[in-house]
């Protein structure tokens, strides 16, 4: 079984040399661009890394694509005014997807009334339960609730957060996903012209 | 629901026309049969008919009906269609039925979960104990009429939560000593009990050997907190010297009872929870529970979608079989070097899957007649610069590195020998039943998604072996790289749902199993739907689960290192065996 006597440990071994040998060939060519700077970071995660490919976190950070998703946040929409308005209706469809169940609203009525009205009295996520599938941004029928990107989210308390807590601004949300934004936008736009047109 | 075919449908009917009964509720298929005729039917399936692989065992709890019912799913290893039977039984303790492992070897471990979960006796069964839960733990919690601490509702969504939902944390609500339940005639105030007398009784029940010097066995507990188990998982072994007298593994560690949880989600809901069964390759969960459901809902996924997800599925074997053969070098003995340099080719594929679904490992993708979002442009770029660049030079350098290596080939061949006739029996699936030399796949056997319209080869190699195992991954990535740059170059335009996005589906009433070759073997998904928003029943066939049942007999009779080097070979994922 054995009849290669240590030849196989040894070409192994040649690999090891080479990777080692690669990192200090690599830093070298990048005269130590290659550690804090955008373009090292991502050269370091493409098609052409070799060598060491850690990033040094929290000094370094991986920039994290559109899709990515941790806990919801709440869009407000803010007018030149200053007003802000959250988006958020308060019609329970992201509680009703949600598979742990870490949402919690309560649904405002008018004083006089007793109707609902389509403000949410108060709006609680437990981030400590939350599994960040994302669903509830999914199924929002008006992109009111949103997967954010921030992923620091350490803290030496319970997570619960509740609607201050959780709102965001539009811009904001623009800024993390800029191709989704404007795609949801115009969804948007073109709902309101339709229902403009049938005299709504 | 489509498991049989009409011609030996009628083959069977004529054949057993006094013990089977064709299941007419609407939308099952299959076959009843009585329970007193339960073992006379399986040894002619087995024998006459070829149904040699036992796929899965599971019990369904229909309350309202006052039946229990034990459902067996079989293959042929030659492939094509299984076959599904049924026993009925009344609701009544004590439930009886007749245990299969003496023909079927691979029933015993499911056998045990079915009776932990939900009390069904398998008379006859060799060693039948709790296998999840605990011994001592009261009740069996797969029984509609059982109900966990801080129960709240039979089905999510919760009404607490929406329109007045006043956030208050479940530990708030019930008070200590309310959640507490004990077995029958247990006092705990007078009492005490040993929950390991069972596991050490049945350890000592084994074959002695009489000849030569008489030593004392000695029993000796690897993990459950130990690096080489890969998670929480605990084996207990029997030793004469070095050498292996017995072997029980001990799992449940991790148990969170995932099909209870998945009863009371809706049907959406359950899909990031299957994410988290095996969670080192969410993908191939999330379609193994997509095509059961599809199956129920009789949907049929967009063009595009389905080469996503096969694409995707692939792109999780590649990363699952890359931890697995690190992990098993760990294992082994070489510490890191290995592992990290697989890791890195992971870390690159899981940056796709996170630009694609949002998330490296929990990636929730899969819809029922699509996936989540179409491939951004960005991530379409990456996986052609990895699949047709990178990733064929990289595994070419893995194998350089490892596989002529002297000390991982004394140490792997014709170390824990799985023969082909062993491996059938004890129902072991996926890179450990192909590299005893069983070209089973069920990607070929049992074609689903568009694997019938791809070119790929069935690995397989002849010795069963630890080192085998490990060739049959390097040899799988191989061909799941030819898979996924068939894929890139077919790639058909058009959208990626075929059904308006729905919070909440409508799904018909039936049963459907859905099975797919997950990287860790056949992984399945047994769902019945009674019509209402969450699954009546739904039962995981979890791959890694059922490898175990051979991982004892492939130890007895190796030394208590080849422990660790076995388990390595098998890739168990503790989140999937424990459920």
């Amino acid at each position: 079984m054995n009849d290669m006597y240590g030849k196989g440990i040894i070409k192994g071994l040649g690999v090891s040399l080479k990777r080692f040998l690669e990192t200090y060939f690599d830093d070298l060519i990048w005269l130590g661009k290659r550690y804090r700077t955008d373009k090292g970071i991502a050269h370091r995660g493409s098609k052409n890394a070799r060598g060491i490919f850690t990033v040094q976190y929290p000094e370094e950070r991986i920039p994290v694509p559109e899709e990515f998703r941790f806990v919801p946040f709440l869009v407000y929409d803010e007018d030149p005014g200053g007003e802000k308005t959250l988006r958020c209706t308060s019609c329970g469809i992201c509680a009703k997807v949600c598979p742990p169940q870490c949402i919690w609203i309560v649904r405002s009525t008018d004083p006089v009334t007793g109707r609902p009205i389509p403000d949410p009295a108060q709006f609680v996520i437990d981030a400590d339960i939350c599994m960040n599938c994302g669903l509830c941004a999914e199924f929002c029928p008006f992109d009111a609730i949103k997967m954010d990107h921030d992923y620091e989210l350490a803290s030496s308390h319970r997570n619960v957060f509740d609607e201050t807590m959780l709102s965001k601004s539009a811009k904001y949300y623009q800024s993390i996903r800029p191709i989704n934004a404007v795609r949801e936008d115009t969804a948007r736009a073109a709902k309101a012209a339709s229902r403009v047109d049938q005299g709504d | 629901m489509d498991t049989i075919a009409p011609s030996p449908a009628q083959d069977l009917s004529t054949r057993f026309p006094d013990i089977l009964t064709p299941d007419i509720r609407p939308g099952y298929s299959g076959w009843m049969v009585d329970s007193s005729n339960l073992l006379t039917f399986a040894c002619d399936l087995r024998d006459s008919l070829g149904y040699d692989y036992l796929s899965s065992i599971t019990a369904v709890d229909y309350l309202p009906e006052g039946k229990m019912e034990v459902v067996y799913h079989v293959y042929k290893t030659t492939g094509g269609p299984g076959l599904t039977f049924k026993v009925q039984i009344p609701r009544a303790d004590p439930m009886e039925i007749p245990s299969l492992v003496s023909i079927y070897p691979g029933a015993e471990l499911q056998e045990r979960e079915a009776w932990d979960l939900f009390g069904i006796i398998f008379t006859g069964h060799p060693d039948l104990r709790r296998i999840l839960m605990w011994e001592g733990f009261a009740g069996h919690p797969m029984r509609k009429d059982w109900h966990e601490p801080y129960f709240e509702e039979e089905a999510k969504p919760l009404k607490s939560r929406w329109p007045e939902g006043k956030m208050l944390p479940a530990e708030n609500k019930n008070k200590y000593k309310d959640n507490i339940a004990y077995p029958k005639g247990f006092n705990p105030e007078s009492q005490t009990f040993d929950p390991e007398k069972a596991l050490y009784e049945s350890l000592r029940n084994y074959q002695k050997d009489e000849i030569g010097l008489t030593t004392d066995h000695v029993i000796v507990n690897l993990g459950p907190q130990h690096p080489s188990t890969h998670g929480v998982f605990r084996v207990a072994v029997v030793l004469d010297g070095e050498k292996i007298v017995n072997l029980k593994p001990v799992m449940g560690y991790l148990h969170r009872n995932h099909e209870k949880i998945g009863e009371r989600n809706t049907f959406i809901m359950n899909i990031p929870y299957t994410d988290r069964l095996d969670y080192l390759s969410s993908m191939s969960n999330n379609f193994g529970y997509a095509l059961a459901v599809e199956k129920l809902m009789n949907v049929k996924p967009t063009e595009r979608a389905e080469y996503i997800r096969v694409m995707m599925a692939e792109m999780t074997r590649i990363a699952n079989h890359l931890m697995a053969i690190g992990a098993l070098l760990n294992d082994l003995g070489a510490y890191f070097t290995p592992m990290l340099y697989a890791l890195e080719e992971r870390e690159l594929l899981l940056d796709i899957f996170e630009a694609v679904s949002g998330s490296r490992m929990m990636c929730n993708y899969f819809r029922f007649g699509g996936v989540a979002r179409d491939i951004p442009d960005s991530a379409l770029q990456k996986i052609k610069d990895l699949f047709f660049e990178r990733l064929p030079r990289k595994i070419e350098e893995l194998d350089r590195f490892l596989s002529e290596n002297e000390i991982i080939r004394s140490r792997g061949i014709g170390q824990g020998v799985l023969t082909a006739e062993d491996a059938i029996k004890y129902s072991a699936a996926g890179p450990l039943l192909r590299a005893s030399g069983i070209p089973y796949d069920v990607r070929r056997a049992d074609p689903y998604s568009i694997y019938d319209r791809l070119e790929f080869d069935v690995v397989t190699r002849t010795n069963g072996d630890i080192y085998d195992r490990l060739m049959v991954r390097f040899d799988e990535i191989l061909q799941s790289i030819r898979i996924v740059q068939q894929v890139i170059k077919q790639l058909p335009d058009g959208p990626v749902m075929a059904l308006k996005p729905m919070y909440q589906v409508r799904v018909p009433p039936g049963e459907a199993y859905g099975r797919v070759e997950g990287p860790k073997g056949e992984l399945g998904f047994y769902v019945i739907s009674n019509g209402k928003p969450s699954p009546w029943r739904y039962h995981v066939r979890a791959p890694s689960f059922i490898n175990l049942t051979s991982f004892g007999p492939i130890c007895i009779g190796q030394k208590v290192a080849d422990v660790v080097a076995v388990l390595g070979s098998i890739d168990i994922v503790l989140g999937e065996v424990d459920r």
